[in-house]
């Protein structure tokens, strides 16, 4: 069977929730599944400027280094981290949009981009802070990698403790972005 | 079988420590191991342990020491810089014989240096702590899993050698997340049982009970340094990987050592012969791992570090005694080496295939 | 015969005190055991031995004890007390130990209202090391590393570490107390069992401070350093309980 290794970089300004993304991905990875998981977080950690992003390996393998040099999934919540990230993304790989805040500029011709308006329909939904859990359920609705009730679950556990009222609309949220991932998966 | 928990290390290390008996911790704040204190505050008055925020890692060491010598399964943690201003009191433990945890998630350096994960501390963790030529075991994980094993087990050689026992992190595995399986945790009884078997501790004997080891200071040097010999026989952990038939050998510890095993294994693959060894305690030093190599047929040995100039490597020369070329790659200063950069080093190393 | 005297149990029988002679560490240490004993605290104490003289005690004071660090003994009080509270804790040290490089350390511990004892003795000067200047040396005067006498300028004054500890809200009582002559002996004495019984009560950290001397490096027989701290010390560093909460 194929090695189903999933590396990704989620990166934005802090405080839309790109830390949260990458975390409920590995967390569910952790809870449904046998394979090797790290997340790393980096609070500018690398360069100043106010972008927050989040390494993720899911791998059959032992994981080498958490934070690596080429993905093979990439989310990117705004401008800065485009400029940042996307060489980082190797060919043929996934880049999640956030069509709100950051346009595909055509620069490369070598990777699958996925367009996920999450800034606006988070804000239609009602909820602004879901927008990363659009952009997470796009990823799972995309490529399929992890079953999309477990993070529902995983969802429920992370957030719900704080934020009990807010479970039905985050849940809402992260399916509308598995049906925009797998809608853009038909294309 | 326990169940798996998503944990970041940090948090893993302060859980691995209340599960071994630790009831003091004392400690400073300082980036990249805060999540340490932060969790240990919340969870030492959970358990009835003593979480105490010093007022330097000067007073944070000595509160430490003073934690041990009332008996209490003791832990400080800190980074590079906070370690070297703690290694007045680490001097005094081993000095008093007093058993503690000391944690060091490294960072760059010299002095303040920078917050990101580094490797640069390896001279001081296992040859110079403190004044007076003592050593310590010192404990290297790779991953968080291996962080909370070695957490648990640290206390245990602590007070086995009632000594100061030292876990080498660096900032990655303090920050990054990975599933870990967490020991059981001791019982209330258990812990009050290892305490109360410490006949040294001071508690108003009149006297009788004393710190005060034995002898001359000369005597009881010589007792400490046939305690460092007997480690080199009962106390070395290291793994070795595809090491057999290996004609490059990619060694390192902690966070550097797994990017490099990624590396044996994408070489593998290619066809090259390959193979790893990795301390999983830098003291006392593996010495046989690399006495077991086929010079014969090994060609060279890379060391990979996060540290310019390379520290870890001198240690492996002086095994190889000049058997066959040592290498190094290296970065520095909190800059991670990447496996791109391994792998260039060890197929250069390598020759043709 | 009727028994008039007795010197303290915990006070060795046969070990020396390695003191200088007329050294007041010795009527110091004497005021304190036979405070142990009357409040019959031997079998609960701990003490934390500075470095610098204050360390000789330990080879004729029969109690248990740790060393720790040049000036860390608050720190490690504060460890020890709170890991084990059914001991009784109280610090030896000298003014150079608790006044320079211990500051921190001192402060910080009297700031979190630690349940211990502070016993410091302020002669002024390094005695150990052969007689430099301590933050407490008093302007004009001599040592080896001041050989033309303290100024403010370039010294600064010196440091009155009771009258510093009062501005603190936590500590419970602090003391200046000598034992230059009998009835301030008394009143030291008194001190001392106060600052234990607020230790023993819960209230949190005290203090008492010692003037004290060191003919050796003042250069002075013993009368005459007795009679220096009467015409001049006492001057600087005046006696009293600053705080008996």
């Amino acid at each position: 069977m194929e090695n189903k290794k999933t590396t990704m970089i989620c990166a934005g300004f802090g405080g839309q929730g790109v830390m949260m993304a990458g975390k409920i991905l590995c967390q569910t990875a952790c809870d449904t599944t046998d394979m090797n998981v790290t997340f790393f977080p980096s609070y500018g950690m690398e360069k100043r400027g106010g972008t927050a992003n989040c390494y993720v390996c899911i791998d059959e393998e032992p994981i080498g280094a958490p934070m690596v040099n080429h993905v093979n999934n990439l989310m990117i919540f705004n401008d800065l981290s485009y400029d940042a990230f996307i060489n980082k993304l190797e060919p043929g790989g996934n880049l999640f949009l956030n069509t709100t805040l950051v346009k595909f500029r055509g620069d490369r011709d070598d990777i699958n981009v996925i367009e996920v308006d999450a800034g606006n329909i988070s804000v239609e939904m009602g909820s602004p802070k879901s927008l990363n859990l659009i952009m997470a359920g796009a990823f799972v609705g995309y490529t399929g990698a992890l079953p999309v009730e477990n993070c529902v679950e995983t969802i429920g556990h992370k957030l719900g403790g704080k934020r009990p009222d807010l479970a039905a609309i985050n849940e809402a949220a992260f399916r509308k972005g598995v049906e925009i991932g797998q809608a853009a998966r038909k294309k | 079988m326990s169940e798996k928990i998503f944990m970041k290390g940090c948090e893993a290390v302060a859980e691995a420590a209340i599960r071994a008996g630790c009831r003091f911790y004392a400690g400073y704040p300082i980036t990249p191991q805060n999540e340490v204190p932060e969790y240990l505050s919340r969870m030492m008055p959970k358990v009835g342990g003593v979480f105490l925020q010093g007022e330097s890692e000067v007073a944070s060491a000595n509160m430490l020491y003073a934690g041990g010598v009332s008996g209490t399964r003791s832990m400080t943690t800190s980074s590079s810089c906070g370690i070297s201003l703690m290694s007045e009191a680490i001097s005094w433990m081993a000095l008093q014989h007093v058993p503690t945890v000391i944690g060091n998630f490294a960072r760059g350096g010299p002095g303040i240096g920078s917050i990101q994960p580094s490797q640069q501390d390896y001279v001081q963790a296992t040859k110079a702590s403190g004044n007076g030529g003592f050593q310590m075991i010192v404990l290297a994980p790779a991953t968080v899993q291996e962080a909370v094993d070695m957490t648990y087990e640290a206390f245990d050689l602590a007070d086995k050698y009632s000594f100061p026992t030292y876990i080498l992190l660096d900032g990655f595995i303090g920050t990054m997340m990975e599933p870990v399986v967490l020991p059981p945790a001791k019982t209330d009884e258990e812990i009050a049982a290892i305490k109360a078997s410490k006949k040294w501790v001071p508690n108003g004997s009149r006297g009788k009970n004393s710190l005060d080891q034995k002898g001359t200071l000369d005597y009881r040097n010589e007792k400490e340094a046939e305690m460092y010999e007997e480690w080199k026989k009962t106390e070395v952990k290291y793994e070795t990987y595809l090491t057999e038939d290996a004609e490059v050998i990619l060694t390192g510890y902690g966070i550097s050592a797994r990017i490099a095993k990624s590396v044996v294994n994408d070489m593998r693959k290619e066809g090259y012969k390959v193979g790893f060894i990795r301390p999983l305690r830098v003291n006392p030093f593996p010495e046989q791992a690399f006495e077991d190599l086929d010079y014969s047929k090994v060609r060279g040995i890379l060391c990979t570090e996060l540290s310019k100039p390379a520290l870890y490597a001198v240690d492996v020369k002086n095994v190889v005694r000049g058997r066959c070329p040592v290498e190094t790659a290296l970065r520095s200063g909190g800059e991670i080496i990447t496996a791109d950069e391994i792998y260039e080093a060890a197929v250069k190393l390598y020759g043709a295939k | 015969m009727e028994l008039v005297y007795k010197k303290p149990e915990i006070i060795s029988d046969t070990q020396p005190n390695n003191f200088c002679p007329g050294c007041m560490h010795s009527s110091t240490w004497k005021i304190i055991s036979e405070v142990v004993e009357e409040m019959g605290l031997a079998d609960k104490t701990v003490w934390v031995a500075g470095v610098g003289c204050v360390a000789n005690a330990h080879r004729y004071i029969q109690l248990d004890r740790f060393g720790i660090g040049h000036g860390r003994g608050c720190a490690g009080a504060s460890a020890f007390k709170r890991c084990n509270p059914e001991t009784f804790v109280f610090t030896y040290q000298g003014d150079g130990d608790l006044a320079a490089i211990g500051l921190a350390e001192t402060m910080s511990a009297a700031n979190r209202g630690d349940n211990f004892t502070v016993i410091f003795v302020n002669n002024g000067t390094y005695g150990m090391t052969g007689g430099q200047m301590a933050p407490t040396t008093l302007i004009g005067q001599k040592t080896t590393t001041t050989p033309y006498g303290r100024t403010a300028e370039e010294h600064g004054y010196p440091m009155h570490m009771c009258e510093i500890l009062n501005v603190l809200e936590a500590p419970s009582y602090i003391a200046r107390v000598t034992t230059a002559d009998v009835p301030n002996a008394k009143k030291a004495k008194q001190a001392v069992r106060d600052a234990f019984q607020h230790q023993l009560d819960g209230k949190g950290f005290s203090f008492v401070e010692f003037i004290s001397n060191c003919p050796t490096n003042w250069g002075m027989t013993p009368l005459e350093s007795l009679d220096h701290i009467h015409n001049t010390v006492l001057k600087e560093f005046p006696l009293g309980v600053f705080r008996n909460r």
